[in-house]
């Protein structure tokens, strides 16, 4: 590298900056970052299809009281008439998927492994991720794991075909409760996705601890760096635990071990305690990059700095720092004394403080800026808005006597959809819109852009606001039946669902639309505002940029 | 940005990674030891005849429920007396009674816990078939005593006062096979 440094009119004087390869080297044994995140993208997109028509079918089925669907899908699942138990067991294996794929094949690949690998490198002024090789055995671990987990659906997992134990995999269901190869399946899936993890946060720690430009310090990375390497730490100490957990799962499953057995010694609560010293850190897995995507999109679209940057830096370190000391906030029930109900309860709240300064910090950037209300910047409205609505019902969670209530209900699911389903999603949708030309060099349809905000935006509220009803009136979440007192606003919440799935369509006829007849992206599209290294190459970026490194002042 | 400096620093994280796996195992016997100090769950707490000696009884009485389960054992397990009443601080015994209704030897050992979970710490066993594996003859019949006292803390601690009964319940489960997890 400081050849080429010292030799800075290579870069214009031969043209091997976007020499490509072939194209099954190029995308099939891909070490280009770029590359690698358009594959993670892609794949995200096509595993967040299959998640949300898998909520498609619970919606369908939760549309009316009593079971209508469940026996006929089963049925043409396995080829053979299904039994009640079998239909239901179906359910199960339902929300199981749901949840899997959207945690780990769905954001985290696409906020991650996509948008990390695009532009974590190009905004810290780096050639490319520090181990490009180790990038692709990551996202083709991803892949590996997905089919792991597809596959998992048409084998045996006790009651019927697939693993019906829910994302959290808890014992004793996961272990005596389920039996044959399915959950075992589901496990390894775990294993596999999570060791993809592993090795995507090391390379990212790396990259952005020794690969910056010259003059870029910490504290001058932009904000999305630094939500990145912030994840990655959580990556690196959350995933792991996760995986000592599944693995004595596995003992207990196949090796007559019982370390989650109550009935020879073990403590199924203790599946819990590790399950979620893991879990929770990886809501903010899913959620910090966001906030790091929202972060250089407010300040764009507001012309300004954002306000307070190292107050929202040190905010996400924070976030990180006390997720994990609030686990238990997930399990109130199951027998604490109210001592330790009341640490995880301050505890939890706590986190509200630096979730509060980010907001705020987003606020007062708009504040008084030239706001210009661009389809990325009407998103990270969105999600400040929508957010900030999950945020507020987190809180209500967080006390312990609350919960005793509220525990397993569709409350809870609101609330995590709130922060998740439209936390996460909004800025996985603010950052395609607001990066799409840089990556394709194609710009998306700013009519249909606004479109598919408005439709998604109203679906997903009709969707899920009904839902704290719901968890108020005490419906419980995981059952594919309800008495006809929630029927009413189940139905309402079936057609948001179909609001926001006529949104999802915009979308892909915008990309569609783009890649057709999309104007070509210049090199800094949107103007004065976006000021962080991406912009100063030109859409898309040559297929090696930054030969010659640029120098941060 | 030399390539030892991206190994060191990819090696670091590695280590991390590692030594997490480490504590998410660890958190197994570390589950076990917290439990046992501090009665999370229902553990019961061991004490000497010594500590014993040195418990005052109470003129305040309560009730205390024997629980009996098996897993996976040809035995018949069942407490002698269902419940009983005992002084707050005074030392009692009670006896369970176990059979081996099979015709080959066979050794159990018995989880335990109390409920409600925030009397474990002031449930005090000094003796009990419990701390040891039990092996039965086949067709044997066995008394099995377990010699304990409620400690008279019980009634100073806010989350405890109220308790009027406690319930110790035993499950029995096979050893003879390879040896299980925690």
């Amino acid at each position: 590298m400081t050849t080429i440094a010292a030799n800075p009119g290579d870069m214009s004087a031969h043209d091997d900056a976007d020499h490509k390869p072939g194209f099954f080297a190029r995308w099939f044994m891909s070490t280009n970052h770029k590359d690698i995140g358009t594959l993670y993208l892609i794949f995200a997109i096509f595993a967040g299809v299959i998640g949300g028509l898998i909520s498609g079918m619970m919606r369908l089925e939760l549309a009316q009281p009593g079971v209508q669907y469940l026996g006929q899908w089963t049925t043409w699942l396995q080829g053979s008439e299904a039994t009640w138990d079998q239909a239901l067991h179906m359910w199960n294996v339902l929300i199981t998927a749901h949840g899997l794929i959207m945690v780990f094949f769905m954001v985290m690949p696409a906020i991650i492994g996509g948008f990390g690998n695009w532009f974590v490198p190009l905004m810290i002024g780096a050639p490319d991720m520090a181990f490009p090789r180790m990038n692709n055995i990551s996202f083709w671990l991803t892949v590996a794991a997905f089919l792991m987990l597809l596959g998992s659906t048409f084998v045996p997992g006790g009651t019927g075909l697939g693993a019906g134990t829910g994302w959290t995999v808890y014992a004793p269901l996961s272990t005596s409760g389920s039996v044959g190869p399915a959950v075992d399946m589901a496990i390894f899936s775990l294993h596999l996705a999570g060791a993809a993890s592993i090795l995507g946060a090391i390379n990212f720690i790396t990259t952005i601890f020794n690969m910056r430009a010259p003059g870029m310090t910490l504290h001058k990375m932009p904000l999305f760096v630094w939500s990145v390497l912030v994840t990655a730490f959580l990556l690196l100490l959350a995933l792991p635990v996760l995986a000592a957990a599944i693995t004595m799962l596995l003992v207990d499953r196949n090796f007559g071990g019982a370390f989650f057995d109550a009935a020879a010694g073990g403590d199924p609560v203790l599946y819990q305690h590790l399950f979620w010293f893991f879990g929770h850190p990886e809501v903010y897995i899913m959620i910090l990059p966001g906030f790091g995507i929202i972060s250089q999109i407010v300040a764009t679209f507001s012309r300004k700095p954002v306000f307070g940057y190292l107050g929202m830096a040190y905010a996400m370190v924070a976030i990180g720092v006390v997720g994990f000391v609030v686990w238990a906030h997930h399990m109130f029930t199951v027998g604490m004394s109210v001592e330790m109900k009341m640490y995880f309860t301050a505890a939890t709240m706590v986190i509200a403080v630096p979730t509060g300064i980010k907001i705020f910090s987003w606020i007062a950037t708009m504040w008084g800026g030239s706001v210009s209300f661009k389809v990325p910047m009407v998103w990270a409205m969105g999600f400040i808005f929508m957010f900030t609505v999950g945020g507020v019902t987190g809180v209500v969670l967080a006390n312990g006597g609350l919960d005793d209530n509220l525990h397993d209900t569709y409350y809870v699911v609101a609330h995590f959809h709130y922060v998740l389903s439209l936390g996460a999603v909004f800025a996985l949708f603010a950052g395609f819109y607001y990066w799409f030309g840089k990556m394709s060099g194609r710009h998306l349809n700013e009519f249909l852009g606004h479109l598919h905000f408005w439709t998604f935006f109203i679906g997903v509220n009709v969707l899920f606001f009904p839902m704290h009803f719901l968890g108020n009136q005490g419906m419980p979440r995981r059952y594919p039946d309800f008495t006809d007192a929630y029927a009413y606003w189940n139905e309402i919440a079936s057609w948001g669902y179909a609001i926001m799935g006529v949104g999802v369509i915009i979308f892909f006829i915008n990309v569609f639309w783009a890649f057709a007849a999309g104007r070509k992206a210049e090199g800094n599209y949107w103007g004065e505002g976006a000021t962080t290294l991406e912009w100063t190459l030109s859409s898309p970026p040559p297929f090696h940029q930054f030969e010659t490194l640029p120098v941060v002042k | 940005m030399s390539v030892t400096a991206n190994t060191k620093t990819a090696l670091m994280a590695g280590m991390i990674a590692i030594g997490m796996v480490g504590m998410g195992f660890a958190a197994v016997p570390l589950y076990q030891i917290f439990c046992q100090v501090t009665g999370f769950g229902g553990t019961t707490m061991r004490a000497s005849e010594a500590q014993a000696a040195t418990i005052k009884a109470t003129n305040k009485q309560m009730t205390i429920r024997f629980d009996a389960n098996q897993r996976g054992l040809p035995w018949e397990f069942k407490p002698e007396n269902p419940t009983e009443k005992v002084t707050i601080g005074a030392r009692d015994m009670t006896v369970y009674l176990a059979k081996n209704n099979s015709a080959r030897p066979v050794t159990g050992m018995a989880t335990f816990n109390v409920s409600p979970a925030q009397a474990g710490q002031y449930f005090s066993k000094i003796q009990c078939f419990c701390f040891v594996e039990q092996t039965l003859r086949p067709g044997e019949q066995v008394r099995m005593p377990v010699l304990f006292y409620v400690d008279p803390k019980i009634m100073d601690d806010p989350n405890t006062r109220d308790i009027q009964e406690i319930t110790l319940s035993y499950t029995f489960y096979p050893v003879d096979e390879e040896k299980k997890g925690s």
